[in-house]
């Protein structure tokens, strides 16, 4: 029993880590700026998580089947602990963990610590059962008024977050269902939610934001590589929350600026 | 504190409405929440099967159930969460054994509050009736977290009409018993301890269950206000957690499903959705200890008992699960790094998690250096003790991912999440679970379980578990969000179904191996072998008491205690184990 208990520990210890050594499942490819960060971090925790678990899961197997029952009273080492080795692994193991939190710190304020730098993208997204809308203020940089009643998600568009025309601003605004941005540059976006909470998670950017109703929520990231990446909710919102998908399209800045000035001309 | 004339509190009912239904005798409370654990996590384990079912194969129709329509799917996932976390993860291991076993090993005749230990049983019972119900008027498909507004404003989706209420109305009423258990198992632990029963000298299951109470006293009262105000948001027109400007036109634009929301804009205004996320987390995070800890005193008691060996580090282990509560209570922020909560106490929920770790480090080096050096006895109780310790590490070492905001970036609110916690808090928990049943039938029911079938559901239930959540760990890391009906709509979660297949052929494998259990559970307390008053040599009071024992525990006797819970292979005494009653003339430790 002792042996079948160590061969069956080591056996999903071996392929458990199999896996995650082969990396035959990862993250997808990062295409943003923080990405290679992010995976630093992952890839470390990875590592030294690692090796505790093959210790821990390798230790136990073995003890189990070296220190199993021959009959004799006398194979026990009689013993209430050591107070040294706890000391011991209890400043290692914190001094691991505390650790290991200090290194991730900086790329976590470097997120969201600060806000988009000057020059920025604007790019308003609105989650909405259940669907994504990206909404870009025009050349007056400033966001139209919306209003809760005009909101009609059916008519989509400009109706399905709200625009209401009557105000100067909404007049170059543009509402679009997929989210296009320009390559290598940096996009301060505010999220924002119509009636539960929503969640805009682009894997490829290692992006993920809340969509909270009644706040609008500021985040910035720079997609530096161009090519479509989807988006998916990862909020419950509704029954519809497995199909709330959409497609993020990051091009060069002139292929920005044309699409953004075919979507004003069509506005007209 | 301990008294030496403890009269019991009650006289043996005759009667088996007084005996059997409205008993006020804690082994008869413990067995009748164990029961209803066990009516439902089988119930649970069933949502859980139809889940993965619908998963991969999401247009077949199935028999009763017909069509899955996603909003059916999302009811069961709601339904499954709470009823595995309140009805079976709490219910279990605190109300069952602590219930049942918590007097006994501390030499008492009874809990202090027979009465209400009762009402706490008989509430919890409603609790679940009234939770079933909500599946026979459309189980609302807000998940167990509830969140708001999802979960306060009928018109988000099917099932958060009456269906929600029942859903909240459900967990008032669970909150209101477990705080009357809590308060029961505190006092009983500190008041009616036989002489010589110090704190110091109590079994780790004593420590567990009364650390497990003190959570649930300080965690159960939040959720109860917070339930309460959900449902005024709901019912009274109230503005905790609903801002103002929603609107719901959103799912008249979605194809079928017969679901029509109200066009309206939704009445309310300055309410908060972040709120109630702080007061279901301020709950929620201490939950997972509740569930967890009862198990961590019972893998404690069987590895020192199997292993022949005193416990590694008794006040140690002491000290950490003590630690894990108080940490416990300081890191309900890092369930929402990703909710728009300020990114400064993010940095700081994420200090106290990752500290979090330093304690479950301590226990599990402790668990592994008890074997250490020991003569381990594989009975069935045993393997699952070690099981327990194997999960505890594989669930417990995916947590420090987590806890860095910025790993939780890309890994929040996917399959890894799933995968990280019932790891630890649902398979390390319900193996608690399982080692106790083994451990203490014997004495419950005067019959041993049969052991061949036991190492049967030990080595299925094992492997099958690690298959079904090991994987969804891959899964969250490639990035499939949890709570999706179905892995179709979105183009990168299509390489991913192959793998999410084999997780269900694993789940469908796991839940028939849990049969082998139920059959030797009911077989055993007919069929079983006689079991002897301490069948496995074990040292703590219950074990000195007949089998199954007397009303009053102890047959008129007030047991005196002169040792340590787990003096194993003492050199120089004549067996390898002193009992915690024997005279003190023994060896003392």
């Amino acid at each position: 029993m002792g042996l079948a208990l160590l061969a069956i520990i080591w056996l999903i210890t071996f392929f458990s880590t199999y896996f995650f050594v082969a990396k035959t499942w990862w993250l997808p490819v990062g295409a943003s700026a923080a990405a290679p960060w992010i995976d630093h971090q992952f890839a470390l925790t990875y590592v030294l998580m690692g090796i505790v678990f093959v210790a821990a899961q390798g230790s136990l197997g073995l003890f189990v089947w070296q220190y199993r029952d021959r009959g004799s009273a006398s194979q026990v080492h009689y013993s209430h602990g050591n107070t040294t080795l706890e000391v011991l692994w209890t400043v290692l193991t914190g001094v691991l963990f505390i650790g290991l939190n200090l290194m991730g710190s900086s790329v976590w304020a470097s997120e969201r610590f600060e806000p988009a730098g000057p020059g920025a993208v604007q790019v308003e997204a609105s989650g909405l059962q259940f669907a994504w809308y990206f909404r870009y203020p025009g050349a007056d940089g400033k966001y139209g008024r919306t209003k809760p009643e005009l909101m009609d998600a059916s008519a989509g568009g400009e109706a399905a977050v709200g625009l209401d025309t009557g105000d100067a601003a909404s007049k170059d605004d543009v509402v679009s269902g997929t989210m296009y941005l320009p390559v290598n540059r940096e996009v301060d976006l505010a999220l924002r939610a119509q009636d539960v909470i929503h969640s805009l998670f682009i894997p490829a950017m290692r992006f993920k934001q809340d969509a909270v109703p009644g706040l609008i929520i500021h985040m910035h990231f720079k997609p530096v590589q161009t090519g479509d990446y989807e988006i998916a909710c990862a909020e419950l919102c509704g029954l519809g929350h497995y199909k709330m998908h959409g497609m993020l399209k990051v091009v060069s800045q002139e292929e920005f600026d044309k699409w953004l000035a075919s979507k004003e001309a069509e506005k007209q | 504190m301990a008294s030496t004339e403890i009269v019991h509190a009650h006289a043996a009912p005759q009667g088996f409405i007084r005996k059997y239904i409205f008993s006020l005798d804690h082994k008869i409370i413990g067995l009748q929440y164990y029961f209803l654990a066990l009516i439902a996590v089988f119930l649970g384990m069933g949502l859980s099967l139809l889940m993965r079912i619908h998963l991969i194969w999401p247009t077949a129709s199935l028999p009763i159930f017909g069509d899955i329509k996603p909003e059916t799917y999302l009811m069961f996932v709601t339904m499954h969460g709470t009823i595995m976390v309140f009805f079976v993860l709490t219910t279990a291991p605190q109300g069952g054994f602590g219930n049942y076993f918590l007097p006994i090993q501390i030499g008492a005749p009874d809990m202090a509050f027979p009465t209400l230990n009762m009402l706490s049983f008989w509430t919890t019972f409603v609790a679940f009736v009234v939770l079933i119900a909500a599946f026979f008027v459309g189980a609302p498909l807000h998940g167990w977290t509830g969140y708001a507004p999802l979960s306060a404003v009928p018109s988000s989706g099917p099932g958060e009409g009456l269906g929600a209420d029942l859903w909240i109305t459900s967990i008032a009423l669970f909150c209101a018993a477990s705080l009357m258990g809590a308060l029961n198992f505190i006092t009983t632990t500190l008041d009616m301890r036989a002489k010589g029963m110090s704190m110091m000298r109590m079994p780790l299951t004593c420590w567990a269950w009364f650390i497990t109470a003190i959570l649930g006293l300080l965690a159960f009262g939040v959720l109860a206000a917070g339930g309460i105000l959900l449902l005024m948001d709901r019912n009274l027109g109230t503005s905790f957690f609903v801002p103002g400007g929603l609107n719901f036109t959103g799912q008249t634009s979605f194809p079928p499903g017969g679901f029509s929301p109200s066009t309206d804009l939704v009445k309310h205004n300055g309410g908060s959705p972040l709120l109630w996320q702080h007061l279901f987390w301020f709950f929620g995070h201490p939950e997972v200890y509740i569930a967890i800890v009862p198990g961590m005193g019972v893998a404690s008691q069987l590895l020192s008992t199997f292993s022949r060996k005193p416990i590694f580090g008794y006040r140690a282990m002491v000290y950490a699960m003590l630690a894990i509560g108080i940490l416990g209570f300081v890191v309900w922020g890092h369930h929402m790094f990703m909710s728009g909560m300020s990114p400064y106490s993010a940095f700081a929920f994420s200090i106290m998690t990752m500290a979090i770790g330093v304690p479950s480090a301590i226990k599990t080096f402790n668990w592994i250096g008890t074997i250490y050096k020991g003569r381990v006895r594989f009975h069935t109780p045993m393997l699952f003790a070690i099981g327990f310790v194997s999960l505890f590490v594989s669930g417990g070492l995916s947590g420090p991912f987590l806890a860095q905001p910025v790993i939780d970036i890309p890994l929040h609110d996917t399959a890894y999440v799933p995968g990280h916690f019932h790891l630890i808090m649902g398979v390390a928990a319900i193996f608690g679970i399982f080692a106790a049943t083994y451990y203490w039938f014997p004495k419950m029911f005067g019959h041993m379980m049969n052991e061949t079938l036991g190492r049967w559901h030990f080595f299925i239930t094992l492997v099958g578990t690690y298959s079904i959540f090991m994987p969804m760990h891959y899964l969250g890391m490639a990035g499939q969000p949890r709570r999706y009906s179905q892995l179709t709509e979105v183009a990168y979660l299509h390489p991913l179904i192959p793998l999410n297949r084999f997780i269900t052929y694993a789940a469908i494998v796991t839940i028939a191996g849990q049969f082998i259990f139920l059959f030797n559970l009911f077989w055993s307390m007919a069929k079983g072998k006689k079991a002897a008053d301490n069948p496995w040599e074990a040292t703590t009071l219950e074990w000195t008491t007949a089998t199954p024992p007397p009303h009053d525990n102890f047959g008129g006797r007030t047991p005196v205690v002169n040792h340590g819970p787990y003096e194993y292979s003492v050199p120089g005494a004549p067996r390898d184990y002193i009992m915690q009653n024997d005279p003190a003339t023994a060896p003392v430790h």
